[in-house]
């Protein structure tokens, strides 16, 4: 008998096309997405050096970094983004490369649109010059986030060199309880590992909480595997991933997806695999999450106080740092804090099932006067499904107002910046100095605590708000 | 794109003992929006760097007239968060040629070796020590040596063995990088190509 392996070397080593001695595994790239920020100077270098686009169709193009969330059918004001959305547009039409550009009815986030339309399927690589990559990892693929030089190599050869990182599985068992979304499962996991405790690792989640999870909700945990500074994460395709990928546009049709399921129902990791660390935690543990740091390890339950300094892994000099930026203290509550905007959208927490959960706290009620909301679905197709459910007209009557497709708020490259100083409870995945402005205070959190802060104006446990839907 | 060989260094070094910093800090993201890779240096940690109305903010370590030199020295977890490459090319556009840190986000370690920094890791014990050094003499010099794999205070003669691959090595000791070696593979790469099922 063949010694038993975990998905990920069942995956990668399926994608090794050569070993260096002494070095990286070089290793076949299925699918590549890029976006208008991290791609155009990749093309510059690959006209420097001469070289073609060796497989055009394994590389998607979107625009999303840099797009304006309002009046999308003008042109765009800011020249510079203006500019890299042109490059853009005409490095993908140079090179043959599907392109859904601004306006187009597939745009959206690069990791929305990926699975949404059937390009993302288990047991393939995947790469894209942004590190939130790793969200495709929820369908059992290997995905990841490169540099440009890499986004380079792999237009130039559909290929990178990576050493091949070491495994962690992490198993969550138990049900998740009342209010707590897939987005406090995975912001717990970074509180419990700090925002490096994964570095050099690729993770397999394992688990009762999982397997009950809708794909919304595992491409939401993958997506932040990044932030405890791990490659990636991956969860074993089963029959929750092949119904959701059935029937999209671009899944395998017919004889193909007839020869594929077997295939995939292969990738799980064998009983007596091993792993380089293997963590358990319990769902009864976990509450609904809030980040109160300038890192995303750095969060609690909506009902703890902040810790003490001399409580924590990331040494007290650097988390006093963080606090004093917050503005909070030590050993204060979180609950009631004043909040100044609110931010649902991005990779994280950009999709529909994003937006039935805002939308089952704020109906009936009115936004705060003193929020600023900026709701932004992750891609058309989001905006659609909001439309069509219903959803917008629940947010309209409270007071909201729906933007359009893009990253927004997550890194504030475009207009939505949250200005100095104010406080953004954000459903994105950083909470970095900032990231969401120069100077701006982001509490990372889920939908559900997001729209309890958006009806409420104060940080707020929103099962106190449940009990009406 | 081509950058500098890198064998040996010798260099006063820039003490940045924090912990965590994150590619949101060495570029922030609104610096992003250039379609040539040039300029970077110029808004390295811009918003630790300068204040508003574009004063330098005389505290920060990059703009005291008593540090300079080749070498960044950082807090452990450096160059975490955001994959974006720009961090590590504004690091290079400054004229730094070298991290070192007692750790090192996984990708900014990668974007580093593929630009042409070299990033050396530490003991924790050892990065005391050189930030100890630095503070006692800000013009005090450290060797890094590549071929050697070796790190040294040279105030002191206290050396520490830092790990690389031979390959990522090779590469940097000549100037090459992995899309050299990617093309010379081409055929290869194409007759795998083949047996993917999608
Ligand atoms: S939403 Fe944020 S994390 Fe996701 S792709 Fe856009 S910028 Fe990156």
């Amino acid at each position: 008998m063949s010694t038993p392996q975990t998905l990920f070397d069942k995956v990668w080593d399926a994608h090794v096309v050569r070993h260096v001695k002494d070095g990286p595994d070089v290793l076949f790239i299925d699918r590549h997405f890029i976006h208008e920020v991290t791609s155009p100077v990749a093309f510059l270098g690959l006209e420097g050096r001469g070289a073609p686009v060796m497989f055009s169709g394994r590389t998607f193009a979107t625009a999303d970094h840099n797009t304006p969330t309002l009046n999308q059918h003008l042109p765009v004001a800011d020249l510079l983004s203006a500019n890299q959305l042109a490059a853009l547009e005409r490095n993908a039409a140079k090179h043959n490369i599907s392109h859904w550009g601004l306006g187009h009815i597939k745009n959206g986030i690069v990791h929305v649109v990926g699975p949404e339309n059937g390009i993302t399927l288990p047991g393939m690589t995947i790469v894209c010059g942004d590190s939130h990559t790793s969200t495709h990892g929820a369908f059992g693929a290997i995905a990841f986030g490169i540099g440009t030089s890499e986004v380079e190599m792999v237009l130039a050869t559909q290929c990178i060199m990576q050493p091949k990182p070491k495994k962690m599985r992490i198993t969550v068992n138990g049900k998740a309880g009342k209010g707590v979304l897939s987005k406090d499962v995975i912001l717990y996991i970074i509180s419990q590992t700090s925002a490096s405790g994964a570095t050099g690792y690729f993770v397999e989640y394992a688990g009762e909480v999982f397997e009950n999870m809708s794909m919304e909700g595992r491409m939401t945990v993958c997506n932040m595997t990044i932030e405890m500074g791990a490659r990636g994460g991956m969860i074993a395709p089963d029959q929750t991933t092949l119904d959701y990928l059935k029937g999209r546009e671009l899944s395998p049709k017919g004889e193909q997806w007839d020869k594929l399921v077997p295939y995939w129902q292969t990738l799980k990791t064998d009983e007596g695999a091993t792993f380089d660390l293997d963590l358990t935690f319990d769902a009864a543990d976990i509450e609904p999450q809030i980040t109160y740091g300038t890192n995303p390890g750095l969060g609690t339950g909506v009902t703890h106080q902040i810790p003490m300094a001399d409580t924590v892994k990331d040494g007290s000099a650097s988390y006093k740092k963080s606090l004093q930026y917050m503005g909070f203290a030590e050993n204060e509550t979180m609950l009631g804090k004043p909040v100044d905007f609110v931010f649902l959208g991005s990779c994280t927490n950009g999709r529909i099932e994003d937006f039935r959960a805002f939308a089952s706290i704020v109906k009936g009620r009115q936004k705060a006067d003193n929020i600023t909301a900026w709701l932004v679905p992750g891609s058309h197709v989001v905006e659609k499904q909001i439309k069509d459910e219903g959803i917008l007209d629940i947010l309209t009557q409270a007071g909201f107002e729906l933007r359009q497709p893009g990253c927004s708020a997550c890194l504030a490259m475009n207009e939505d910046k949250i200005p100095a100083g104010k406080y953004a409870v954000s459903t994105s995945n950083r909470n970095f100095e900032g990231r969401q402005g120069p100077g701006a205070r982001t509490l990372l959190a889920s939908p559900l605590v997001a729209a309890a802060a958006a009806v409420t104006g104060v940080v707020t446990d929103p099962r106190g708000l449940m009990d009406n839907v | 794109m081509a950058y500098e060989k890198f064998t040996i260094l010798r260099s006063s070094a820039v003490p940045m003992p924090n912990e965590n910093v994150d590619t949101d800090q060495i570029i922030p993201a609104r610096f992003l929006k250039a379609t040539e890779r040039k300029g970077f240096g110029d808004n390295l940690f811009r918003d630790w760097r300068y204040n508003n109305d574009n004063t330098p903010k005389a505290d920060f370590v990059l703009n005291m007239p008593t540090y300079s030199g080749k070498i960044l020295v950082g807090g452990k977890n450096f160059g975490s968060g955001s994959s974006r490459e720009h961090a590590a090319w504004a690091i290079y556009d400054y004229g730094f040629r070298c991290v070192v840190s007692s750790f090192f986000a996984d990708i900014f370690q990668n974007n580093s070796i593929n630009v042409g920094i070299l990033p050396v890791q530490v003991s924790p014990e050892f990065l005391e020590k050189i930030f100890a050094a630095i503070e006692a003499n800000p013009k005090t010099e450290l060797e890094v040596n590549l071929p050697t794999q070796t790190i040294t205070l040279l105030a002191t003669g206290e050396s520490e063995s830092f790990a690389i691959n031979e390959y990522k090595k090779h590469n940097l000791t000549n100037g090459y990088d992995d899309i050299d070696y990617l093309l010379s593979m081409e055929e290869e790469i194409a007759v795998f190509a083949e047996t993917r099922p999608f």
